[in-house]
């Protein structure tokens, strides 16, 4: 086509500056959060001593509705909720955010690396002008895996049935058959195995891809792109074991009992449109501030046909396994869906029908018009919705089974979420400095240039 | 295409010539009906300055359509029509409906759009429409001028092709 810009990889380089008043301002949002934080601790200590008479008020209805679900399910479902109340304190909600975030954190810096690696093994042109974009994200996991290691370690059995005092030892009175014979696989020290050498690997895996494209801007050659094809293959295979087995550690295995085939990809795939969205917010934000000039609205065409496709995948994933539960009716499973829905005083059936909608009915209708996927203002709403809905997501896969009736919405989340949301992009902007915006010696660079769809 | 209708075809024989042509000819002000080749060019259609193709609003409405079919024919046979119970649900057991609804969507959106397609091209059985010149199904770019619809005279019409690289200039 005609008019197309001549552009030299040579004169591209570009780097995005941290310069200290985004520093400053991302601090002061930090600051903001853990106040939000520490106020909503406050109150979460003073509202135990005089919330007895709601939190009475609500266990009776928890119990109402307890019976109407055994009628409904005719008995056999095990539930673990009065077991849970005898120790529950206040610090257990700060804690199980802590954990929520930390998990929804990870998988936007590893799924960075995931999309980089996927470009890579499928020899993608098109994604090179922004692939330093998801390259920058893994840095967080040297923030967020420290936390949810120390947090299992030190509060595990807050979040995690199976960590209870005595569940797997036969004669206690906590001992639970269900769960003893699942020791094999939940013990804590397995636990901690996995999550250090897959999180290990991760961290391995992106310090040599990263070194090895650095590498690449200063003495180009397509020898590192084929060392780069090998790195992005072996993390590959090696996130595709351990997202669904991280899956059933971090998520499931925190309703116990319960279990789902689908789990993995389910978790997956919120991780994943999330990062989409997470990594469109990013570029809108360098191309606002003129850097980006080369990705244009193709680029941004093929990000947002990811976000409306993973959007679908994501409300496919979810429902399949709504689906398969509800119609086999099998007691010890329906518990799941029944906790979110009528359980705890209908405690989280408003954010369970926010969610579908923020995740799958939004973005479905905001993004299905080409034109759509080519503006940015539709973008960054999309975009918008979706992290916060895959928030929520992440919220209803962790809350219910850790907190039960105890949970909520309030400034501990709140908080929360800022402090973990500013950290994150504390570091990406820290990341992003340290190498120029557009990998200048990718060998499909050109392609990427001249995608035009 | 009515054999009232003067087109003047410029013959091609490289779509990169015939990309390039489509510029040369827009820029002397010739409106160009269309451009047939044997198989798609990437840009052309910009280039020709088409109009984008509504067949996706087309594909909206038409899994609308298919959602609403398959909802209705679904719930007037299960709950209103002979009410069912299934596995112990509800009579309106929406859950176990969405697969067929999704499967009637994409069915009701697949067939309109092929018909709708057919039908705004001219593909129908039995449609006598010949191609203007029969070498474009083989390995010629043709570029096809409406006389009628253009200011300029048939002569520069036929003398600006020549220039853009035309193999030849038919009128036809």
């Amino acid at each position: 086509m005609a008019g197309h810009s001549h552009f030299s990889p040579a004169n591209v380089e570009e780097h995005f500056e941290f310069t200290s008043e985004g520093k400053k301002r991302i601090i002061y949002a930090f600051i903001a959060g853990v106040v939000a934080l520490v106020i909503g601790i406050y109150l979460l200590s003073k509202g135990e001593a005089g919330g007895h008479e709601v939190a009475a008020a609500g266990h009776e209805a928890a119990k109402a509705g307890h019976e109407a679900a055994a009628e409904h399910l005719s008995g056999g479902a095990v539930s673990h909720q009065p077991e849970a109340e005898e120790h529950y304190n206040w610090m257990n909600r700060v804690w199980a955010n802590v954990w929520l975030n930390a998990v929804f954190f990870t998988g936007i810096a590893v799924v960075g690396m995931f999309f980089v690696s996927l470009q890579y093994l499928t020899k993608s042109g098109w994604s090179s002008v922004m692939k330093r974009v998801p390259e920058a994200f893994p840095k967080f996991l040297y923030i967020s895996l420290p936390i949810l290691i120390l947090v299992f370690f030190f509060k595990g059995d807050v979040i995690f049935h199976w960590m209870h005092h005595g569940v797997t030892e036969v004669g206690s009175p906590n001992y639970d058959k269900i769960i003893a014979g699942k020791s094999g696989y939940l013990n804590k020290n397995f636990f901690l195995i996995r999550l250090v050498v897959f999180g290990g690997l991760w961290i391995l895996l992106w310090n040599m891809l990263r070194k090895k494209s650095l590498e690449e801007d200063l003495n180009g050659g397509t020898e590192y792109f084929t060392q780069l094809v090998k790195i992005g293959t072996a993390f590959i295979v090696i996130f595709g074991a351990s997202s669904s087995i991280f899956a059933w550690d971090w998520v499931m295995s925190i309703d116990t009992h319960w279990f789902s085939t689908m789990f993995g990809w389910y978790m997956f795939a919120s991780w994943h449109v999330t990062t989409y969205a997470v990594i469109v917010l990013t570029i809108l934000y360098l191309k606002d501030k003129g850097l980006m000039g080369y990705v244009n609205e193709n680029h941004l065409h093929d990000l947002g046909k990811f976000m409306f496709a993973f959007s679908i995948f994501w409300t496919y994933v979810w429902f399949e396994q709504f689906l398969l539960i509800y119609y086999a009716n099998l007691p010890e499973e329906t518990i799941y869906f029944l906790e979110r829905w009528e359980g705890y005083d209908k405690l989280y059936k408003s954010s369970e029908i926010l969610m579908v909608i923020l995740n799958f009915l939004l973005p479905f209708l905001v993004l299905m018009t080409r034109d759509a996927k080519r503006t940015r203002i539709f973008l960054k709403i999309a975009a918008f919705l979706i992290i916060a809905g895959h928030y929520i997501d992440f919220y209803q896969m962790i809350m219910p089974g850790v907190l039960g009736k105890h949970g909520g919405y309030g400034l501990v989340e709140f908080g929360m979420v800022t402090v973990f949301a500013s950290a994150f992009i504390y570091v990406i902007s820290g990341e992003l400095t340290k190498a120029s915006l557009v990998a200048k010696n990718h060998p499909f660079l050109p392609e990427a240039l001249h995608h035009d769809i | 295409m009515s054999s009232t209708t003067n087109y003047i075809l410029g013959v091609y024989d490289d779509e990169d010539e015939v990309l390039h042509a489509v510029g040369e000819v827009k820029a002397k002000g010739i409106k160009i009906e269309d451009v047939f080749t044997p198989f798609p060019i990437h840009g052309l259609d910009v280039a020709v300055g088409h109009e984008r193709t509504r067949l996706p609003i087309a594909a909206f409405m038409f899994g609308t359509l298919g959602m609403i079919c398959a909802l209705s024919l679904i719930s007037y046979t299960m709950v209103f029509d002979w009410p069912m119970i299934i596995g112990g649900k509800d009579f309106f057991a929406l859950p176990n409906w969405i697969p067929v609804t999704f499967e009637g969507t994409v069915l009701f959106t697949a067939f309109g759009l092929v018909t709708t397609f057919c039908i705004s091209n001219d593909l129908w059985p039995g449609n006598p429409t010949l191609p203007l010149d029969i070498r474009t199904t083989d390995d010629k770019f043709v570029m096809a001028i409406n006389v009628d619809k253009n200011k300029v005279s048939a002569a520069d019409i036929k003398k600006a092709l020549k220039d853009s690289g035309a193999i030849e200039v038919n009128v036809k």
